[in-house]
């Protein structure tokens, strides 16, 4: 039982990849280029050297963190497509609290603030549709959908009229405890984004998973997704749970601000998400919601991203952004077919 | 005689083997049906009944075997061909659109056009000119979503009749009809068969067997293990056949125990463990199911709500388990005021909820066995926020031990357990813990004839002990094997409240069907 379930886990993600290389293959082909040059290319560019591979790990942290926020929703039955408000929310609520800390406090003192600036961020906008649809049954996908104009447009309008910089987009630069750079701790990482808020990704990671299959809350989360009409005989308040769902994914979503507004800029900008939230969508469903699943995918939307930068030379990077599409549809595609594959080959 | 003629079969299985990964569904099955003939294909839950019909109808090739129809090899065809060959199967589930007239439900997939538009005149003519033919009266013009539920079976029957179907597979037509519509339904089959249709019925209730049936196969795990003519055998030889050992049956049960009980009324001096005062609850769509009941249940007593479905029943059990707010009214669990208390809260005050329908609220599929054997009671298998994986294990092996659940593993999840056993983890649950008040709805519904006996017991057991259990079964031969008192529900109301020696199927009956009505309380 537990083989089958891993199976079914990895075969889809698998066959994606084939199919990707496939329709990479063509592409490439296509643009008269030698496949092989461009993926030998493409991976010496991204986990063939140290910057390429801190650069990676600096994306992969922010798409693990709305991956796991859009996981959290889904193991609970809700279509949480808010991650890029709540990432922008967790952003600059954290960058706020960096404007006003005193400069020169360490980074340990300024660290659990940061995290708990930006889940207050993300969790307020995530919250908002938990309760209303825990009250009122609005269904999650619209309002989380029209949260993200209003929030992002909001966070423009404070930054534009009373935040940013004369002749720039962002805020003031934060000095009060900026969180080191993995370069600082290991030298050939020089100049990549890489930074300490991939140790709290990787936190997250393993706190997710305890909670979702460790705890009671957790038993009852996904009691509630999978059949919430079973998880309320069982004397679960279903609509709490919803509200706590996406709480809890909203926060992670904030918590990945942190990334690029303390990690790397020291200062919110706006816009600075650019689609991570979305692809934290994308990367929930390759990972099948599952936590280290999830880190995989991140690990392996990252490494198509940063290795499209490598490839620009010879390949238009924007037959990267094709590729990711072609795995996203080839996964969706396959779980159902793998599935049968594997149960009759038994 | 049909087998005196030398005729060859309607249909003909020899030898079929069907597997589901590792589940094998069908070996060596056989059937051989004469035609013109009711045949009744009898066996419990999981013996390979459905997947048997399946395979004639073709939906499901065949792993191996040969199929004949009117003597023709149609060995592993498509349910295209099946049709067009007038091989027709009416599911244990409705397939109709609820949102479209009983008409446009009937020809779909045949639609009558008249150049490019729908000739809807002409279906409603021809779908009530089968109707009459038939006798499946039902208005053409009527939407699906307004029927009753044999309203609907009878569409499904119509729609399967309209692709021409010769030969007719019912799936277990009567589990959701009341004992009207049953009698109606055989009428129909009866004029079919003398029309010279065949009728492959599945069914596990031996009543209907020696009721409506010409002849009879029996399936044992996924294999043909009797072919009986009706005429020759008796109940108690089916029975054994399906279960492979003697089996008491409900009905035996009854005359056995009538006798006793009726002499020891049990006057219940003690106060009732179930209190309940003029509730009020709304379904769904926010009209009035449960129309002002009052009702108690005495310690050690089985209190029977016999009635059609869809008279209340559920919304009245939901607002006793805490899953629906009453408009009015109260509920006592002893001198314990719960109406207005959580699931959880009941639960703690001795509320046990054996839910009507297994697979939407008494188990999350997914989840594994022991997973399931805590739902509801979660809050007391946790060590500070955590889950105690151990604790949950031991109560898992306790219970399968204790309540005979099988496959005896508690990794297991509850979707691979037949229907029999998924029951059975619902039971061990609700009834495996302390609690004083039980709610039973429609506790044997769709389980085999063993896991009935056992639930049976297990619920006189209980009783027995002291529990007050409220029994809600559209089954009323379980209604009558169980009960001490029997109250008829219709449209909302008790419309009779009656000792269990006074009551029958006969006495039941009209006030199930609203022609009696002794108003109660």
């Amino acid at each position: 039982m537990r083989r089958r379930a891993a199976d079914e886990a990895i075969f889809p993600a698998v066959v994606a990849l084939l199919v990707a290389a496939i329709v990479g293959d063509a592409l490439i082909l296509s643009f008269g280029q030698n496949p092989g040059t461009v993926y030998r290319l493409l991976i010496e560019g991204t986990w063939g050297n140290a910057y390429g591979l801190g650069q990676v790990l600096y994306k992969a942290t922010t798409l693990t963190f709305t991956g796991l926020a859009v996981a959290v929703g889904l193991r609970a039955g809700l279509f949480n497509i808010g991650a890029e408000s709540q990432l922008a929310a967790g952003g600059f609520v954290a960058a706020l609290v960096g404007l006003v800390l005193p400069s020169g406090l360490p980074a340990l003192v300024t660290l659990p603030l940061y995290v708990l600036a930006a889940a207050a961020g993300g969790g307020a906008v995530g919250v908002l549709p938990g309760v209303l649809k825990a009250k009122f049954g609005a269904h999650e996908v619209i309002t989380t959908i029209m949260l993200n104009f209003i929030v992002l447009a909001l966070l423009n309008y404070l930054t534009a009229a009373h935040l940013k910089v004369p002749g720039s987009l962002h805020t003031a630069e934060i000095h009060a405890g900026a969180l080191p750079r993995l370069s600082a701790m290991f030298a050939p990482f020089h100049g990549s984004a890489a930074n300490v808020v991939i140790v709290i990704a990787a936190a997250a990671s393993v706190l997710t998973g305890w909670f979702l299959f460790r705890t009671r809350r957790g038993f009852e989360l996904r009691a509630a997704g999978l059949q919430p009409e079973a998880a309320e005989y069982g004397g679960v308040n279903v609509g709490g749970v919803w509200t706590r769902a996406l709480l809890l994914s909203g926060a992670l979503a904030g918590i990945g601000g942190l990334n690029f507004v303390l990690g790397y800029k020291h200062y919110y900008e706006e816009a600075f998400a650019s689609g991570a939230g979305f692809l934290g969508i994308a990367v929930a469903i390759v990972g099948r919601n599952h936590p280290l699943g999830v880190v995989l995918a991140a690990l392996a939307f990252a490494t198509i991203s940063q290795g499209g930068l490598a490839v620009n030379a010879v390949v238009p990077k924007q037959m990267v952004d094709v590729l990711q599409a072609v795995v996203i549809i080839a996964v969706a595609a396959s779980v159902p077919g793998v599935r049968r594959m594997l149960r009759t080959a038994r | 005689m049909a087998d005196a003629a030398p005729t060859t079969p309607a249909v003909r299985l020899a030898d079929i083997h069907k597997s589901f990964g590792p589940v094998r569904a069908n070996q060596s099955a056989s059937l051989e049906v004469a035609r013109g003939e009711i045949h009744a294909l009898v066996g419990e839950n999981g013996a390979g009944k459905s997947t048997l019909m399946r395979i004639l109808a073709g939906i499901f090739a065949p792993d191996s075997g040969q199929m004949e129809v009117d003597g023709r090899d149609v060995t592993g065809w498509t349910a295209a061909q099946a049709i067009d060959a007038g091989v027709g199967m009416v599911h244990q589930h409705f397939m109709l659109v609820p949102t479209i007239s009983v008409a446009e439900n009937v020809i779909l997939g045949r639609e009558l056009t008249r150049g490019w538009q729908l000739d809807l005149a002409r279906a409603r003519r021809e779908v009530e000119e089968l109707s009459r033919a038939t006798g499946l009266a039902v208005s053409p013009e009527r939407k699906v979503a307004d029927l009753s539920v044999g309203e609907a079976q009878r569409v499904e029957i119509l729609k399967t009749l309209y692709r021409g179907a010769k030969i007719l597979i019912l799936d277990e037509p009567t589990a959701v009809l009341s004992p009207p519509e049953i009698g109606e339904l055989w009428g129909v089959l009866r004029g079919m068969r003398e029309r010279g249709e065949t009728i492959v019925l599945i069914t596990h209730k031996l009543d209907e067997v020696m009721e409506i049936s010409d002849a009879i196969t029996v399936m044992r795990h996924g294999r043909t293990v009797e072919r009986l003519r009706t005429a020759n055998t008796t109940p108690a030889e089916i029975a054994r056949a399906m279960v492979g050992r003697d089996v008491q049956l409900a009905m035996n049960y009854v005359t056995e125990q009538a006798g006793a009980a009726a002499g020891q009324t049990r006057p219940s001096p003690a106060p009732p463990l179930l209190d309940v005062r003029g509730l009020v609850v709304e379904d769904v769509r926010h009209l009035t199911a449960v129309n002002g009941v009052s009702f108690s249940v005495a310690p050690g007593e089985i209190l029977g709500v016999a009635g059609v479905e869809g008279n209340g029943q559920t919304e009245l059990v939901e607002a006793l388990a805490g899953l629906r707010r009453p408009r009015a009214g109260a509920i006592y669990i002893g001198s314990h005021d719960v109406t207005r208390l959580s699931v959880k809260e009941r639960g703690d005050a001795g509320l046990s909820h054996i839910p009507e329908d297994r697979h939407a609220r008494g188990l999350v599929l997914d989840y594994t066995v022991a997973e399931n054997l805590i739902l509801g009671q979660q809050h007391r298998f946790t060590r500070s926020v955590r889950l105690d994986a151990a604790k949950i294990l031991e109560n898992a092996r306790r219970q399968i031990e204790a309540f005979d659940i099988r496959p005896a593993d508690p990794a297991l999840p509850a979707r691979a357990l037949s229907g029999g056993n998924q029951q059975k983890v619902v039971i061990a649950r609700e009834m495996g813990r302390s609690f004083q008040v039980l709610l039973a709805a429609q506790p044997t519904r769709g389980v085999d004839v063993g896991a009935i006996e056992f639930i049976h017991g297990q619920l006189r057991q209980a009783r027995d002990a002291g529990k007050a259990i409220l029994l809600v079964s559209a089954d009323l031969a379980e209604i009558l094997a169980l009960s001490d008192r029997i109250a008829v529900m219709y449209g909302g109301r008790f419309v009779a409240m009656l000792a269990r020696r006074e009551a029958s199927e006969e006495v039941l009956g009209p006030f199930m069907t609203g022609a009696a009505a002794e108003q109660v309380a």
